[in-house]
């Protein structure tokens, strides 16, 4: 037989009787559109949170006070069981690192702020005038944070726009005086909104000097030092050196974790990378259940058609034509389905970034083509044995069924 | 090979097993049939009409003896071998007719040629031929149910001509017809064994029996009457 009758003939075979065929193409769908829709919200995961700590600042280093517990059993720490304090001195020490373009301080608490007799509970960050460009983050009005002596700070106020909102409305903000804890501060500064993220979100942030927020939450130490590398190639350097530097400060005693951007990110790639196979395995398995209905209906069709197999072999076809016209229609079936779930599959992700238009829920080009690989394989595979039983079929006896 | 009968059958036996008994369809069966005749085989119902020319069709084997088909031991054959000989060398008309209900007249009797995997210019050739000489041309499109049953197995004919066989088999093709229409699909099948084509059918019909050359007489199982017994044998 040649191929295009081949084709031909499967595809008269597959419309005479269109309920079973509708069931197959469904299926073979369904499975496919699923392992496309969970690895698109897989993979999204992946970018999303790829993207957010992408946004947290470039060649980022970060200091951490204490040492992490991966460090292993530490004789100094056996000693004195309070960890030293990561202080403002040993922040701006990390400046004099060849490979460190900049540095900010940062020291965290939560307070209240009020103004014209509206108050809110807020969470204060202290920091300095290089926090805003180590973050990369936008302003919307005024200034940042004046550069100068870390240790003596103005009674400025940078806050973020949901803030703003919230306590001036339409009023203007800028230059205002607020309270913030038992202290008096001046807005000189709106941040930008920047939405949902990952990251410290600024939105209902406020911003002071370091010092200033040390004093308000009675405290010496930083929560964390963000560190900007001069380049990504010296990122690895701009650790070393830091971990060196405050490793000198402190009396020779490693007491601080230091951490790069990458690192973390990469941890969370592979993590999430992980997931998204997961969640592709579980979805193959709805292939595999069409891969049986495939194969149960094949065998109902045999059983259907073996007066026309009778009849195929009275007119001179070979058991090898009947399997291959059988297997022809599996996999025609199958790859109809394929096509139908992979269209599904990314119109449910168009769906779900419509809906969610933070989420990237693309899904990844080896899912894609995973997907339409199993479904054929699998199409083909279930066909095999109807197939086989038509070609076996005895032509006398299938003759003479009605 | 002057002397070559087209089909020799000697000793030809075919058991089917029923549960504890066995069943001789075909008993010592022993016959020669040359090339070009016209045999009409005829006997009661479960006499192995059915079974004797589903074995010279190649859809069954003999249990013992030999099948020699135009001097070929056929028994041997390996199963594609007796397919490639059932679609160049044998045509089949069945009692029911046996279309395709999804294919057209014109791909019914297009379909031994389709899985030959004849050359498609070449088959619209010839179907356009055999619906002309067959008298289908209009209903060339028609689907099976969309016809009536003489025109069904004037399908069926065409479709067992279509390959230009040596010998057609009909398994009482009037047998679902009525008397006038069974007459002219009969003519039809006489007018192809004029043209040199062997032409066995299988007749409940004493009537229509009387018209072939050679009538063969089978009962339980064995070739009884043979009106061309006076043939020499070998
Ligand atoms: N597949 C089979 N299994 C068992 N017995 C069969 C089978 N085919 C035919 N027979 C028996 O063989 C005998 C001959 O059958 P058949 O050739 O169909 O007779 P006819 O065509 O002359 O009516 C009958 O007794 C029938 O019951
Ligand atoms: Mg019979």
């Amino acid at each position: 037989m040649r191929a295009p009758d081949l084709i031909r003939f499967a595809r008269d075979a597959a419309a005479g009787n269109p309920l079973r065929t509708v069931l197959l193409v469904l299926a073979m769908s369904i499975g496919v559109a699923s392992v496309v829709v969970l690895t698109a919200l897989g993979d999204g995961a992946r970018r999303y949170v790829v993207n957010e700590f992408s946004s947290l600042g470039t060649n980022l280093v970060i200091v951490l006070p204490g040492k992490s517990q991966t460090g292993g059993f530490n004789p100094g720490n056996a000693i004195t069981n309070t960890p030293r304090d990561l202080t403002i001195d040993d922040a701006q020490a990390l400046l004099r690192a060849s490979a460190v373009r900049r540095v900010a301080p940062l020291a965290v608490g939560t307070s209240e702020i009020s103004v014209g007799g509206k108050l809110r509970e807020v969470m204060v960050a202290g920091t300095t005038a290089q926090y805003i460009d180590v973050r990369r983050l936008p302003l919307a009005q005024g200034r940042f944070l004046a550069e100068g002596d870390w240790r003596r700070g103005a009674s400025e106020a940078v806050i973020g726009a949901k803030i703003r909102d919230e306590l001036f409305g339409a009023n203007p903000a800028l230059g205002q005086l607020v309270r913030i804890g038992d202290r008096r501060f001046r807005i000189i500064g709106i941040m930008a909104s920047t939405g949902q993220g990952l990251g410290m979100n600024t939105d209902e942030l406020v911003l002071v000097p370091v010092s200033l927020a040390q004093a308000m939450f009675n405290s010496n130490t930083l929560f964390r030092v963000l560190v900007e590398a001069n380049s990504r190639e010296s990122i690895e350097l701009a650790k070393s050196q830091a971990t060196a530097i405050l490793k000198a400060r402190h009396e020779g005693e490693e007491d601080v974790t230091v951490i790069t951007q990458d690192a973390v990110l990469a941890t969370f790639d592979r993590l999430l990378g992980t997931l998204t196979l997961a969640v592709a395995g579980i979805a193959a398995i709805s292939l595999a259940v069409a891969g049986i209905l495939v194969m149960n209906v094949m065998l109902v069709s045999v059983t259907q058609r073996t007066s026309e197999i009778g009849l195929l072999k009275a007119l001179g076809a070979t058991g090898g034509t009947i399997r291959t016209a059988f297997l022809t229609e599996a996999a025609m079936l199958s790859l109809a389905g394929a096509v139908l779930g992979f269209l599904l599959g990314h119109a449910g992700a168009a769906i779900i970034r419509q809906l969610y238009p933070v989420y990237p829920a693309y899904p990844p080009d080896w899912a894609a083509i995973a997907g339409l690989g199993t479904a054929l394989v699998t199409g083909i595979l279930f066909g095999v044995l109807p197939a086989r039983r038509a070609a076996r079929l005895d032509p006398v006896e299938s003759l003479a069924k009605r | 090979m002057m002397n070559e009968p087209l089909i020799a059958l000697s000793g030809v036996e075919r058991v089917f097993q029923l549960g504890d008994s066995e069943v001789h369809a075909l008993h010592q069966l022993d016959l020669r049939i040359d090339s070009g005749e016209y045999v009409a085989v005829m006997g009661p119902s479960g006499s192995g009409k059915s079974t004797l020319l589903n074995l010279l069709g190649l859809l069954d084997r003999p249990n013992a003896g030999t099948y020699r088909l135009e001097g070929r031991d056929v028994t041997t054959l390996s199963p594609e071998e007796q397919a490639r000989v059932r679609s160049e060398r044998i045509g089949f008309v069945f009692q029911s007719f046996h279309l395709v209900p999804r294919l057209t007249a014109a791909e019914n009797i297009a379909l031994p040629m389709v899985l030959a995997g004849t050359a498609p210019s070449e088959r619209r050739k010839r179907v356009d031929q055999a619906l002309k000489d067959y008298g289908l041309t209009n209903r060339a499109g028609h689907r099976p149910n969309e016809l009536s049953g003489g025109q069904r197995q004037r399908v069926a004919i065409a479709r067992a001509t279509i390959m230009q066989p040596a010998v057609i088999l009909a398994d009482e093709p009037t047998g679902n017809l009525d008397r006038a229409t069974g007459e002219e699909v009969m003519r039809l099948l006489e007018e192809l064994n004029g043209k040199g084509v062997t032409l066995i059918v299988v007749t409940h019909d004493a009537a229509l029996g009387a018209r072939a050359q050679r009538q063969l007489r089978m009962e339980d199982g064995e070739l009884r009457q043979d009106s061309r017994q006076c043939a020499p044998r070998t």
